[in-house]
């Protein structure tokens, strides 16, 4: 049992402010780190590794360079291996070309780790883009079946199979192998970085593979390969704050609003 | 990709029924295809679905194209993008639009792959160039903290999906008629690599409902500890709605995550949303900032939600929750 997981690193959203002049985002001082879900797909690598201590997990991301923290990061917290995938012909993938990028790297990683990987995780959606799409869209590639939204794995004998969250509560999925999976956020937290695996985390060669690293139709990646293209991008209109009632106790501001809802037809 | 025309909605199917989402989709659906001369298409995959069926035509369909058989008595990834395939290949549509739900968000990239077109997530706008039949995709980004317009110029269909309660449903005529075009697709042999093996509905807890919902309350930590959740419950109840939840609440366990609203959780667009304790971080207002009446209610004066709430209380919960139920009720009696 192997198994691949794809990360990307990402801003933090929850510290993104908009420049008030330009009204763009002020990316300066934001800090990367894993997408979120990624750390709960690898999490879920990590702990059918602590069942199965044969279970060799390898991470990779497609990114610029800087990306590597955010696979230092991984190695510190579960992977065994890391690949960056960097290339100028890559840069402005939308999810269709990212995802076709990803599965050629799949094969690549397999034949260079010498070994088929089962199963192939990724978060569920990356909080910078929130498409969650890369992961189906890479199954359908590999033409391996998929299964999204897991929120418990295990595998069992040939097998995976989830639990997945749905509007209407859980399902329970299995599929042959190999598969893709897309984790969601976990019943459990990632595991904490020790002082020893983060020393060996920064230590670790991260192989770097380019597009003349291996076999891929560089005409279906980056802006050429992408069906959609970003027209622009604007900063969403907030709605104007509405009424505020601060009263001397609570309970006059509640008669107030109700009688004012009432008034407007609300209640 | 000239000879691509005509919009789809996908309509998903539960227990039968249209999924609320597809017929919210119909309405948008309708002016786009209004403003290109072309006819709205209702797709349909499922076994036992002629409610579904039915909902679409009263919706405003002006054709649905209606896939039956065992192979769809449960959706599948496999299955249901096997179908669309061959219904795209056959019919070639120029646009195609899917809710975007636990099982649309699963097909659809899945189908834009094969297809190889783009695929926009989550829309919040639609707009299509009727010179060309080009839509724009309006989404949010960076967690709401910015909106993106993305066009598929090129490949067709161009495909999309959009969150429940984005668009409002219409106001379906049962009276309407139109073409049903019954097509059988089996799905070869080994086609599918998936097993259902359990579902679970949550149904009992209400949860089910918050998209549909038109009065929602929801709770976040301000709520201070769990059982404080019984007077949002109250609240709701008075106002007949159901109880939702900021993901603070949620990852403290107060209350199941079927509950939240927000990124990770639900996108709702009731009539009335009151928010009991919850500051309104971004995260959040991605998920309720659509709601047509906003009311907060938060001890913290400067607290962001009170920027797009329609009214506000600056108070304890504790003390305003059980007296707005009170009040509520008074008034109704
Ligand atoms: C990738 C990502 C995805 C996320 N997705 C979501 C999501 O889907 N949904 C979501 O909700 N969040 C989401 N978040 C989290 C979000 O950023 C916030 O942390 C969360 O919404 C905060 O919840 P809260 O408002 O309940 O808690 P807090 O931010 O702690 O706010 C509590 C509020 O209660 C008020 N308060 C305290 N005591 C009282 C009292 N007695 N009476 C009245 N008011 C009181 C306080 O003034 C404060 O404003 C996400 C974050 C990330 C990084
Ligand atoms: N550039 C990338 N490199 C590696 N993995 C990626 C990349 N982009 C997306 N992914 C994976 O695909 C998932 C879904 O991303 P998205 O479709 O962009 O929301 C992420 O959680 C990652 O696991």
């Amino acid at each position: 049992m192997n198994i691949l997981v794809f990360i990307k690193q990402v801003p933090d959203t929850t510290e993104i402010k908009i420049d008030p002049v330009t009204n763009t985002l002020i990316r300066q001082g934001v800090p990367s780190i894993v997408n979120t879900f990624d750390t709960y797909a690898l999490e879920t690598a990590a702990k059918l590794k602590d069942a199965d201590p044969s279970i060799k997990i390898v991470v990779a991301t497609m990114g610029p360079e800087q990306a590597k923290e955010a696979l230092k990061t991984c190695l510190s917290v579960g992977a065994d291996k890391a690949y960056l995938v960097s290339d100028k012909a890559f840069a402005g993938s939308d999810t269709l070309a990212t995802s076709y990028v990803l599965s050629c790297v799949a094969k690549e990683i397999a034949k260079r780790e010498g070994c088929e990987f089962d199963l192939i995780f990724c978060g569920k959606q990356a909080i910078d883009g929130d498409t969650a799409q890369v992961g189906p869209e890479l199954a359908e590639h590999l033409n391996y079946p998929q299964i999204t939204y897991a929120l418990e794995v295990a595998v069992e004998n040939g097998s995976v199979k989830c639990r997945r969250e749905t509007e209407d509560g859980y399902e329970v999925l299995s599929a042959t192998l190999p598969a893709v999976v897309t984790v969601t956020k976990t019943a459990y937290e990632p595991r904490y970085a020790s002082v020893k695996s983060k020393m060996a985390a920064n230590r670790a060669v991260i192989p770097v593979l380019t597009a003349a690293d291996f076999e891929i139709d560089t005409n279906l990646s980056g802006l050429k390969g992408s069906p959609t293209k970003v027209k622009k991008t604007f900063v969403p209109q907030k709605k104007k704050g509405g009424i505020k009632l601060q009263e001397e106790t609570g309970v006059i501001a509640a008669e107030k609003l109700a009688a004012m809802l009432s008034e407007a037809g609300i209640i | 990709m000239s000879e691509n025309k005509n919009l789809w909605v996908f309509i998903e199917v539960l227990n039968g029924s249209a999924k609320s989402v597809g017929l919210e989709l119909l309405g948008p659906g309708r002016r786009m295809t209004d403003a290109m001369g072309e006819k709205l298409v209702a797709v349909v995959i499922g076994t036992g679905a002629e409610a579904a069926v039915k909902s679409a035509v009263a919706y405003g369909a002006d054709q649905v194209i209606f896939v039956e058989g065992p192979d769809y008595n449960e959706y599948s990834t496999e299955a249901y993008t096997y179908a669309m395939e061959q219904l795209v290949k056959k019919y070639k549509p120029a646009t195609i639009l899917v809710g975007a739900t636990s099982k649309g968000r699963d097909m659809g990239p899945r189908l834009a792959a094969r297809l190889k077109t783009g695929l926009t997530a989550d829309c919040t706008g639609l707009d299509i160039n009727p010179e060309n039949g080009v839509v724009t995709w309006t989404r949010p980004a960076f967690g709401g903290n910015l909106m993106a317009q993305i066009e598929c110029p090129e490949t067709r269909p161009q495909i999309g999906t959009v969150r429940p309660g984005v668009f409002k449903r219409g106001t379906p005529d049962n009276a309407r008629t139109a073409e049903i075009i019954k097509e059988n697709i089996p799905v070869p042999a080994g086609t599918v690599r998936t097993t259902l093996v359990e579902k679970i509905m949550e149904a009992a807890e209400g949860a089910v409902k918050l998209e549909e919902a038109e009065v929602i309350v929801s709770g976040g930590r301000g709520l201070g500890k769990p059982e404080n959740f019984s007077l949002v419950k109250a609240l709701a109840d008075v106002l007949g709605g159901v109880v939702g939840a900021s993901r603070a609440a949620v990852d403290a366990g107060w209350i199941s995550h079927a509950h939240q609203v927000g990124q990770t959780g639900k996108t709702v667009g009731p009539k009335l949303y009151i928010a009991c304790g919850i500051s309104g971080a971004i995260q959040h207002l991605a998920g309720m900032s659509g709601s047509d009446c906003i009311i907060a209610i938060n001890r913290d004066p400067d607290a962001p939600i009170f920027d797009v709430a329609n009214y506000g209380i600056v108070g304890d919960v504790k003390e305003v929750l059980p007296a707005l139920t009170e009040a509520i009720k008074k008034l109704k009696a």
